[in-house]
């Protein structure tokens, strides 16, 4: 009867154990196995390198680091002024406004997008240098015609280009946390610091910031993890690497496997790569405990 | 002095909520303007695309439309994308509050284990596990084969909704599930008839977000299949990209194709997404 019950109970979480076994446990190990060999992917043999692959990474491989280079300078524009205009919109939305929930709904509107998608629109627009694209419009208007250009094809404009329309895929994440953060803080806190006299920029200052410094916390992390990962966006944006301009560590790895059929090398890049995520996030939560 | 004191606020208000309103606004524009183009440009004819400018529709040639879909084959990819995500939200669905349930009610050896590294594999991210995957899927002969990317994309969602659902029973009153079990009813039977309907509310917001998910899923489709007629919309968009660089209103179409859906769903069911979102950002 007890073997039974057991029995029973194990019937419930089996398909997940199994599903997750297979399609997560096994490609995990597999992933820090092949890491140590040379593979081409297809033949039978592998030869056994050791750590070699991660050596070349460190030592040689000067393309993957301009990419962990590019993944970086993504982030930090969408840090800063991905972050900081979901956070000003967010702090708008907060106060008694009209349309609030209008503004709300439209917001979110690019983050369901699938990246293929925002990225096909986007350089359709770009692309069409005369056309669609109102920035260059604007630009001949107040007789600066010689800027405008396509901002994609020229290797001094394409990454921050991507680096933009992934911000305006992005914020309305940041918008919608920040405004779940903002809406837990008392209202009578605001009232409390008017009636002292406090002017609404003091009471931003030392009411607001202090309170929501560990969503700000939650959103950087997210947004560090989110976009050092970007990839399909470039792909559909840029068409690809770019000759290095707009590589990432993501299409570095897919090349790897791809294009050069190092399936050993892919992983060891793959494992490098998760390994400094990993890193990163355990800083910036280091970093918000002393902070507190 | 007390009348012009109250007046200099009542301005000083007016004029901070115009600028805001501003502000908003033209975010909100931003916003839509690709989405806009991408619709206009969809009914146009190939030649009018790049010559006219204006966002009102002069022209509406429905036919790309039906070009996309029959000719650019993007009625095949629809029809895809659609059995994967329904195909793999509902594997998630029953599955996920299957383990969620034993996780949150049942006792057996090694139940805390289990549920940890469900969550160990939500925090840990592995950049390169595609690269195995494709491997593992060889080996098993389910690469090219649409049950091989459904059984992948239902691990991808599991995780996160057992979570999710693992939360929503432990708050739940035993009750009603005493009540269940004193008239006979199996530990199957309480999780059917009892657990799951009251559970509706969550299992909305696993379900949207794991939907929004499969239809917008890139990578995996991509290294999984070769053949264009097993592929889901993202896919084939740019494979269709490659072929007819420039056919443009057709690719538009297809864009909208893809879009529209997702966009509906999102408008629908916004309610569980801004909740998902929030309860997201509590988990992590």
């Amino acid at each position: 009867m007890r073997i039974k019950a057991t029995l029973e109970n194990y019937t419930f979480v089996l398909p997940a154990v199994a599903i997750f076994s297979v399609f997560y446990v096994i490609p995990f190990i597999w992933v820090f196995q092949l890491g140590l060999y040379d593979w081409d992917g297809i033949s039978f043999t592998r030869s056994f390198v050791g750590l070699a692959n991660f050596q070349e990474i460190f030592t040689q491989d000067k393309f993957w680091w301009q990419s962990m280079w590019n993944a970086t300078y993504i982030t930090i524009i969408a840090l800063t002024f991905q972050n900081i205009l979901a956070f000003m919109l967010a702090w708008a939305c907060d106060r008694e406004i009209k349309m609030k929930n209008f503004y709300r709904v439209i917001f979110f509107i690019p983050p369901v997008l699938s990246e293929v998608v925002v990225g096909m629109a986007w350089r359709f627009i770009i692309n069409d240098i005369d056309g669609a694209n109102i920035i260059n419009r604007m630009l001949a208007g107040i007789g600066l015609g010689g800027l405008a250009h396509n901002w994609l094809s020229d290797p001094n404009t394409a990454l921050t280009t991507v680096a933009l329309v992934h911000c305006w895929k992005g914020f309305g994440w940041g918008f919608l946390i920040f405004l779940a953060g903002l809406q837990t803080i008392p209202r009578e806190l605001y009232e409390a610091a008017r009636v002292d006299g406090a002017s609404s920029w003091q009471s931003f200052k030392n009411i607001t910031i202090p309170l929501m410094i560990p969503v700000m916390v939650l959103v950087a992390i997210l947004t560090v993890l989110g976009t050092m990962q970007v990839f399909v966006l470039i792909v559909s944006l840029v068409g690809g690497e770019f000759a290095g301009h707009t590589s990432v560590p993501v299409l570095r790895i897919l090349a790897s496997m791809r294009g050069s059929s190092r399936f050993g090398y892919a992983c060891a890049q793959g494992i490098t790569f998760g390994m400094i995520l990993v890193i990163i996030s355990f800083i910036q939560y280091r970093f918000s405990k002393k902070g507190h | 002095m007390e009348m012009k004191h109250a007046l200099y606020y009542k301005s000083q208000k007016i004029i901070t909520n115009t600028l805001i309103h501003v502000f908003l606004i033209s975010v909100a524009v931003t916003c839509l303007y690709p989405l806009i183009w991408m619709i206009v440009s969809s009914l146009k004819t190939q030649d009018m695309i790049f010559k006219d400018i204006s966002l009102i529709p002069h022209q509406f040639r429905l036919e790309n439309y039906v070009q996309a879909w029959k000719e650019g084959g993007f009625g095949r990819n629809f029809i895809n994308s659609s059995i994967y995500t329904v195909s793999v939200v509902f594997g998630i669905v029953i599955i996920s509050s299957m383990a969620a349930y034993a996780f949150s009610r049942l006792r057996f050896v090694g139940s805390k284990f289990l549920f940890i590294m469900f969550m160990a594999a939500m925090m840990i991210p592995i950049p390169g596990s595609f690269v195995a995957l494709y491997v593992l899927l060889n080996k098993l002969h389910l690469r090219n084969t649409p049950i091989g990317y459904i059984l992948c994309m239902i691990n991808v969602g599991l995780s996160t909704s057992i979570f999710l659902l693992k939360t929503f029973f432990d708050k739940m009153p035993k009750e009603l599930e005493d009540a269940a079990r004193i008239d006979g009813c199996s530990k199957l039977g309480i999780w059917w008839h009892v657990a799951l309907p009251l559970a509706k509310p969550v299992l909305a917001v696993v379900i949207v977000f794991n939907a929004l998910a499969v239809w917008n899923e890139y990578i995996l489709a991509l290294i999984i299949f070769d053949n264009r007629k097993f592929m889901p919309l993202q896919v084939a968009l740019q494979t269709f990209q490659g072929e007819f660089v420039t056919n443009y209103p057709l690719l538009m179409a297809g864009l909208t194709i893809t879009a529209l859906p997702i966009i509906l769903v999102y408008l629908f069911m916004q309610k569980y997404i801004i909740k998902g979102v929030t309860q997201g950002a509590v988990v992590g």
